[in-house]
């Protein structure tokens, strides 16, 4: 279960309100997409789901509990760039989330535990598409192969939420339709609720089952900072979420049948 | 024609041009050299190559009259433990001050303004505290060396640490990691090939420290002969000398490039050959 509830969020910052009277309730499992001009505060409501930044007032609350403060392994994050770690290699950045789990002090694990810690890494990154590179280092792969790997890496520790800050902004058109249909099938896969920041609407509308548009519904044009943007449409596409759950389904008549 | 800069050497113009400085400067010596003892045989300024030659056999080869020591090499002995001592020392601290500074706020709050304003002392300055403080022995020399060397490892580093992406380390408490393991994982294996970088660059200064300590107070070491023989102005000496320490500094700078390649080739990774 991941349901994420927001109660009246303001974030302000000295001299500017970036964010207003943000409420929001998400059911569990729900792909949220965040859309908005720049500088509209969805990165920083992003932020502040993933605990880097905390709300000035209102709170967020994941299943009926406060979220904590910081960072932590119930929320996965993939970031534009640099979510990977340079200095390991790709089944290392995988494995890394294990050892962090398991090994409180060495972070290191060795023998038995290692090996299984190895192989639940390999089936992830054979899942995401990376088996044939699995000793090869970040900086040897491709856009799109690094943000494959950046999202096995979040993976192995089964968040219960998701959060995408522009993952395929720096990919070409090819590559992003590849990666769109992988994050669906790791989504449906993994039940995990989703919210990914996108300045594109058309890969808002394409892969989420709800968009939320940010927005500032009040401008005062002395002082920019003086109201802050808020949640102006909130379109669930049940329509699309329906047609998903019909082929699922179908999907699972078929497997016995065959 | 093609542009000047669009002309590269071949593998044996690198080599020719990069001998050439060196034979330039032997020749001009040896002419230098054969002028003034045309003039007078005695000059003691521009001794030629043979009584260098001379030399480095009576300093390197055959024990010395008084003491019945290979002067060279327990010269050398002396200063590279003295060296090494206070390199590793300043290592160590770097490493620990440096990485809390760069990755802890109230380390840094607490200890960024103050290595700052150490790192504006000039060493040299505060030589005469260190023997008074710590005698004429090892220790003073050891000391010099890390007061001089360890505020610019530890800016370094620290700054080094805070340019570690901000999503790395979001990251890494994404997957759990404490603070001790985010350093042991994340933070140290990157660090360690910085440091080994700015202790390159570290080393020049070292030697300075080193031979300016061991010009004022020591009884063995490079710099000790080469401020001893001085008054004699035996250059055939002096210039071996001047020579053996260039080709230590050169040694120990290409061993520890060495060092980062054969031990963190991820630094390499995806540039292309090099």
């Amino acid at each position: 279960m991941s349901h994420v509830s927001v109660r009246g969020v303001w974030k302000e910052y000295p001299n500017q309100v970036v964010l207003e009277r943000v409420n929001l309730e998400i059911p569990s499992g729900e792909f949220c997409a965040l859309v908005g001009p720049s500088g509209c505060g969805k990165t920083t409501f992003l932020r502040m789901l993933l605990g880097e930044e905390s709300p000035s007032r209102g709170s967020i609350l994941l299943d009926g509990e406060p979220l904590v403060a910081e960072p932590g392994p119930e929320r996965g994050v993939v970031f534009q760039r640099y979510s990977v770690f340079p200095h390991l290699t790709a089944l290392q950045n995988v494995v890394i989330g294990r050892e962090f789990a398991s090994s409180r002090f060495l972070a290191r694990l060795f023998g038995a535990q290692r090996r299984e810690a190895e192989e639940e890494a390999k089936s992830i990154l054979a899942t995401v598409g990376l088996g044939a590179h699995l000793n090869k280092y970040p900086a040897e792969l491709s856009g799109g192969m690094q943000q494959r790997l950046a999202i096995a890496q979040a993976l192995i520790r089964k968040p219960k939420i998701l959060l995408l800050d522009e993952p395929f902004g720096a990919l070409d058109s090819g590559t992003k339709a590849q990666m769109y249909e992988l994050l669906l099938r790791l989504w449906a896969e993994e039940k995990m609720t989703v919210f990914m920041v996108t300045h594109d609407l058309k890969e808002g509308f394409t892969l989420a089952t709800r968009v939320l548009a940010f927005d500032k519904v009040r401008l005062d044009p002395t002082d920019p900072g003086a109201y802050g943007a808020t949640i102006t449409y909130n379109l669930p596409l049940d329509e699309k979420k329906a047609r998903m759950a019909q082929a699922e389904a179908a999907a699972a008549e078929a497997v016995p049948a065959s | 024609m093609r542009r000047i800069i669009n002309r590269r050497p071949g593998r044996g113009g690198v080599l020719f041009w990069g001998l050439l400085p060196f034979a330039a400067a032997c020749a001009v010596y040896a002419v230098a050299s054969a002028m003034r003892l045309a003039a007078n045989p005695n000059d003691k300024l521009l001794p030629p190559l043979s009584a260098l030659g001379e030399a480095i056999a009576r300093v390197a080869f055959s024990p010395d009259a008084r003491t019945g020591d290979y002067l060279l090499w327990v010269d050398t002995a002396a200063s590279l433990q003295r060296l090494g001592l206070g390199l590793g020392v300043s290592l160590l601290i770097a490493l620990v001050l440096g990485i809390a500074i760069g990755l802890i706020p109230y380390v840094r709050a607490g200890l960024a303004p103050f290595v700052a304003i150490l790192s504006m002392i000039p060493p040299m300055a505060v030589l005469p505290v260190l023997f008074i403080v710590f005698g004429l022995d090892e220790l003073s020399k050891v000391v010099l060396i890390v007061f001089g060397v360890v505020p610019f490892l530890i800016r370094d580093l620290a700054g080094r640490v805070g340019e570690i992406p901000r999503e790395q380390l979001i990251k890494a408490q994404t997957l759990g990691a404490s603070s001790w393991q985010i350093v042991v994982r994340v933070v140290l294996p990157q660090m360690v090939p910085r440091l080994v970088d700015a202790l390159r660059l570290s080393l020049g200064p070292a030697w300075l420290f080193l031979i300016s300590a061991e010009a004022i107070a020591a009884t063995e070491g490079l710099g000790y002969r080469i401020f001893l023989v001085r008054r004699y102005m035996a250059m055939d000496v002096i210039l071996p000398y001047v020579a053996w320490i260039t080709l230590l500094a050169f040694v120990s700078d290409y061993l520890l490039r060495r060092f980062n390649s054969r031990f963190f080739p991820w630094m390499q990774a995806g540039k292309g050959p090099s």
